[in-house]
C-alpha cells in the first residue's frame, strides 16, 4: 500500500544556496499519481503513484520489468500516459517536453552512442541541446571519471559508455537529475566517485531520482524511497520509515541457555544451540528482546541492521518462492 | 576441420531468420523476367509486330545503355534476355548483400557474434554459413527464375542460362560484401561498398554495351549477358563469374585470417575531445551522421554521369533508321537528346535510391536507441526529424545536381559544346520533385509502421515530416 508521508523523519540536512531558490517555486519536482500505461494487452504500469520531493533523492526500487524504466520514459514525455496525472517540475511532460528538458538531465541504463561520434563530441552535443553545460564542471568530471574523451562510440566498454552520459548529465546546470541505473557497468572506484557527485549534487539542492538495483547505493544517497512491483508502488517512505518495517537480525551468546524467547512478539526464525542463539526480531520489539537476553548474561551479541535487501527480499519473497528460491 | 565447427548450425539457424525473405527474393525476381515475358506477349501479338519494335529497339542506344546488348529481339526470349536480365541480376546483387551483410557484420557490430562464437564454433563458422546461405539463396534465385520462364513456354536452354546468370551475378556481388563486410567495421559501410560495386558494374556494362562492348567484359553483369540466353546460348562466361567470386571469397577469408573479431582491417582512429561548432545542433548531427552516405553517392552519379557523358557520339552511329524521337514519344528531339532524356531519368531514378536511404536514416537512429538520449535534452521532435529532412532534401538536389552536371561536362568536352552543362543539369534536376515525394513518401511509411509492441525505448508515436 502507498504510504505517502507528510514529511520525511529522516532526510539529509539540506545545505547549498541553490535549495531555497528551487524550493520556492515547488515543493514537489515530480508528482505522479494513478498513472497507467499498456502496450498492447501488457499492463506496464498500473496505477503507479511517485512523488519526488524538491531537493531529495529518491530511490526507485523494482524488480526487472515493473515498470521503473516505463515511468521514466512516461516522465520524459517520450512516452504518452494513457491515464492519471503527471507534473513534472509543475508542467506536464508530455506537452511541455523540450521546455522541461533544459531544467533537468538524463541518464539510461543502457547508453548507446554514435559509433563514428567521439565521447567529447556525445557530451558536447547532448550538453549544447539541452542549453549549454558548464566547461570547468566537464573538465573536472573528466578527470575524476578517469574518461578519455578522444575514443569513438564504438570503442568504449560498457562502463566507459554509462560514464559518457554521467558526464554529460552531471555537467549541465540543471534541477533534476533522472538517473535510470546510472552506474550499471561501472567499477566500484567509479561507483564510489558517482556517489560523491550525487552528494556534491543535492548539496546544491538538486533533485534526484535514482532508479537502482544496487541497495548499497540507495542506502547510501537516497533520502527517501518508493518501491514498485509490477507497475504499482507497494511501499513509499524515507529509510528511517522503511526501516522500521524490517527485522533486526541478533545472533548471541548467553551465561545460560536463554529460554522464552519464542513467546516474545515479534521474533521470528530462532534457532537455540545450547548456549548461542540466533533470530531475527521485528525492529520495534528489539527493546524487549534484549532485555530479555539479559537475564541470561550476555556474553556476546552481534546485531545486524535490517538492510535494504531485506525489505526489498519481504516484498517480492512470494515471487522468489514462486521461482523456487528459498527465501531465507 | 575445427576452424569450421558449428557451421551446419549456424547454417540453418540463418535459413531459418532468413526463410521468407530469401522466398520473396525469388518471386521478386522471377517477377522481373516473368512479367517481361507476359508483357511483350501482350504489347506485340504478331510476329511482325515484334519485327517492327525489334527492329526499332536494336539501334537504341538509351535502351541499350539501360538494359544490355540487343540480341535476337524478334523473339520473346530475345526480348526477355535484353530486358530483365541486367535488373534481374541486380535483384540478385542486392538480396546477396544484405544477406552477407546480415549475417556477418550486423553479427559483429551488435555483439551478437561475439555470444555465437564463446560456444562451440570455429573460427571460420559464421563466415562459412553466412557464404553457404548465399550461395542457396542465389541457386533458389537462379531455379526460380528458369523455372518460372520455363513454365511459360521459353526455350529451356535460354531460361536456365538467364537463371545461372542471375546467380553467378549474384555470387559475384555476395563475395564482393563478404570482403567489404571484414574490410570495414560497421555494416552501413559494407551495404555501401557493395552497392557501388553494383552501380560500377551496371555502368560499366551501359558504357561497353553502347561503345565497342570492350568495357562490358569487367561488369559481372555484363558477364551474365555474355551467354547469349535465347540466341545460341554459351556457356563459359559463367565459369568466369564463379572464379572471380571464388577468388573475391578466398581474398575476404585471408582478411578474416588477420584481423581481430569486431574489428575491420583499420585501426580506430581517436576523435577530438571536443566537438567541433558544426556538430553541436539537430542539423549539425543529421549532417554529420549523413555525410558519408551523401558523399559516396553524390561520387558514384557524378561518375555515373560522366560514363553516360561518354557515349553521345556514340549513340549516331548506332542509330539506323529507326526515329527515336517518335518511338519515345518527343517528335522534336534530336536522338541523341532522346537519348540523353532517358539517361538522366536513369540517373534520377538511382538518384532516388539516395532520397530513400536518407529518408530511412532517422527510423535507423530510433532502431539503435539513439534518439533517447536527444529527446531527453530540450530537443523536440519536430527539430530532430527537420534536421534530417533538410540533408535528404538538399541532399537529393545535390546528388541529381551532380548527376546532370557530370553528363553535362563530359559529353560538352566530347562534343565541344559547354551550352550541355546547363541543359544536362535541367535534365535531371527536374525529377527533383519526384525523387522529394519518393522520400516524403519513404518518411511517412517508416514513421507510421511501428512494427511488433515496442520494447521501452522504441515507442514512439510517429513523427512524420516534409
Amino acid at each position: 500500500m502507498v504510504d505517502e508521508l507528510q514529511a520525511p523523519r529522516l532526510g539529509k540536512p539540506q545545505q547549498g544556496v541553490a535549495g531555497p531558490f528551487y524550493r520556492r517555486y515547488m515543493s514537489a519536482a515530480i508528482e505522479i499519481s494513478d498513472l497507467v500505461k499498456t502496450f498492447g494487452r501488457t499492463r506496464a504500469l498500473d496505477g503507479l503513484e511517485l512523488q519526488v520531493r524538491t531537493g531529495e533523492v529518491h530511490g526507485f526500487l523494482g524488480p526487472n520489468g515493473s515498470g521503473k524504466s516505463t515511468t521514466i520514459r512516461v516522465l520524459l514525455g517520450l512516452l504518452r500516459a494513457d491515464s492519471g496525472d503527471v507534473r513534472l517540475l509543475g508542467g506536464d511532460p508530455w506537452r511541455e517536453a523540450a521546455g522541461l528538458h533544459k531544467r533537468l538531465a538524463y541518464v539510461p541504463g543502457d547508453v548507446n552512442l554514435w559509433p563514428n561520434l567521439s565521447g567529447g563530441e556525445v557530451i558536447d552535443l547532448l550538453g549544447r541541446l539541452r542549453g549549454g553545460l558548464d566547461e570547468r564542471r566537464r573538465a573536472e568530471l573528466l578527470e575524476r571519471f578517469d574518461l578519455d574523451p578522444t575514443k569513438k562510440g564504438r570503442t568504449y566498454s560498457k562502463g566507459n559508455r554509462q560514464k559518457v552520459a554521467l558526464v554529460a548529465a552531471l555537467s549541465s546546470d540543471v534541477e533534476l537529475l533522472i538517473l535510470d541505473e546510472p552506474t550499471s557497468g561501472l567499477d566500484p572506484l567509479m561507483e564510489a566517485v558517482f556517489q560523491e557527485c550525487i552528494a556534491e549534487v543535492t548539496g546544491q539542492g538538486r533533485t534526484v531520482l535514482l532508479s537502482s538495483h544496487i541497495l548499497a547505493q540507495v542506502e547510501a544517497l537516497c533520502d527517501r524511497l518508493t518501491i514498485i512491483r509490477l507497475g504499482r508502488s507497494i511501499e513509499t517512505g524515507s529509510m528511517a520509515d522503511l526501516r522500521h518495517l524490517t527485522r533486526t537480525s541478533i545472533a548471541c551468546e548467553t551465561r545460560s541457555p536463554a529460554t522464552g524467547l519464542t513467546e516474545l512478539a515479534g521474533v521470528h526464525d530462532l534457532v537455540v544451540e545450547g548456549t548461542r542463539a540466533r533470530f531475527q526480531v521485528d525492529t520495534g520489539e528489539l527493546d524487549e528482546a534484549i532485555t530479555h537476553l539479559t537475564r541470561f548474561g550476555i556474553r556476546t551479541l552481534t546485531s545486524q541492521p535490517p538492510t535494504l535487501e531485506e525489505l526489498f527480499l519481504r516484498h517480492y519473497g512470494d515471487e522468489l518462492a514462486a521461482a523456487g528460491v528459498d527465501e531465507s | 576441420m575445427t576452424t569450421l565447427a558449428g557451421t551446419a548450425t549456424l547454417t540453418r539457424f540463418g535459413f531459418r531468420r532468413e526463410r521468407f525473405a530469401l522466398v520473396l527474393w525469388a518471386l521478386a525476381g522471377a517477377f522481373v523476367y516473368y512479367s517481361q515475358a507476359v508483357g511483350v506477349d501482350i504489347a506485340y501479338p504478331t510476329q511482325p509486330e515484334l519485327d517492327a519494335v525489334a527492329a526499332s529497339m536494336e539501334g537504341n542506344a538509351a535502351m541499350i545503355a539501360m538494359a544490355g546488348p540487343p540480341r535476337a529481339l524478334d523473339t520473346i526470349g530475345g526480348q526477355v534476355a535484353f530486358q530483365a536480365s541486367a535488373f534481374g541480376m541486380i535483384v540478385a546483387g542486392l538480396m546477396s548483400m544484405f544477406v552477407i551483410g546480415r549475417h556477418t557484420r550486423a553479427n559483429e557490430e551488435t555483439g551478437r557474434d561475439e555470444l555465437i562464437r564463446s560456444s562451440v564454433v570455429g573460427r571460420h563458422a559464421p563466415f562459412a554459413a553466412a557464404a553457404i546461405i548465399a550461395t542457396v539463396a542465389n541457386v533458389l534465385y537462379g531455379a526460380v527464375v528458369a523455372l518460372s520462364l520455363i513454365s511459360y513456354g521459353l526455350a529451356a536452354a535460354g531460361s536456365i542460362a538467364l537463371g545461372i546468370g542471375a546467380t553467378c551475378a549474384g555470387l559475384v556481388f555476395a563475395a564482393v560484401a563478404l570482403l567489404a563486410a571484414q574490410i570495414t567495421e560497421n555494416t552501413r559501410t559494407v551495404y555501401g561498398i557493395t552497392g557501388a560495386a553494383i552501380g560500377a558494374a551496371y555502368v560499366l556494362r551501359a558504357v561497353g554495351d553502347v561503345g565497342s562492348g570492350a568495357l562490358s567484359w569487367l561488369s559481372p553483369l555484363g558477364w551474365g549477358q555474355a551467354m547469349r540466353p535465347y540466341d545460341g546460348e554459351i556457356w563459359w562466361p559463367a565459369l568466369l563469374s564463379l572464379a572471380v567470386a571464388v577468388a573475391v571469397g578466398l581474398a575476404a577469408l585471408r582478411v578474416l585470417d588477420h584481423r581481430d573479431v569486431g574489428a575491420g582491417v583499420f585501426p580506430p582512429r581517436p576523435g577530438p575531445a571536443r566537438a567541433p561548432q558544426g556538430l553541436l545542433g539537430e542539423f549539425g548531427l543529421a549532417w554529420r551522421l549523413q555525410r558519408g552516405t551523401l558523399v559516396g553517392w553524390s561520387v558514384g552519379l557524378f561518375l555515373g554521369g560522366v560514363a553516360f557523358g561518354t557515349i553521345g557520339n556514340d549513340v549516331g552511329d548506332l542509330l539506323g533508321d529507326v526515329d527515336i524521337g517518335e518511338l519515345l514519344g518527343q517528335e522534336s528531339a534530336s536522338m541523341v537528346d532522346a537519348f540523353y532524356a532517358m539517361a538522366a531519368a536513369m540517373l534520377a531514378m538511382i538518384g532516388s535510391a539516395y532520397t530513400i536511404s536518407s529518408a530511412l536514416r532517422p527510423r535507423a537512429e530510433e532502431a539503435a536507441g539513439h534518439l533517447e538520449p536527444l529527446l531527453s535534452t530540450a530537443l523536440t521532435r519536430i527539430r530532430w526529424i527537420a534536421g534530417h529532412a533538410v540533408i535528404t532534401l538538399a541532399g537529393s538536389a545535390l546528388v541529381l545536381a551532380l548527376a546532370g552536371l557530370g553528363m553535362g561536362l563530359m559529353y560538352g568536352i566530347i562534343a565541344d559544346d559547354m551550352a550541355q552543362v546547363p541543359r544536362m543539369l535541367g535534365a535531371t534536376l527536374v525529377y527533383l520533385p519526384a525523387a522529394w515525394v519518393l522520400g516524403g513518401l519513404t518518411r511517412s511509411c517508416s514513421a507510421s509502421c511501428r512494427g511488433s509492441p515496442p520494447p521501452p525505448g522504441s515507442a514512439w508515436p510517429s513523427a512524420s515530416s516534409s
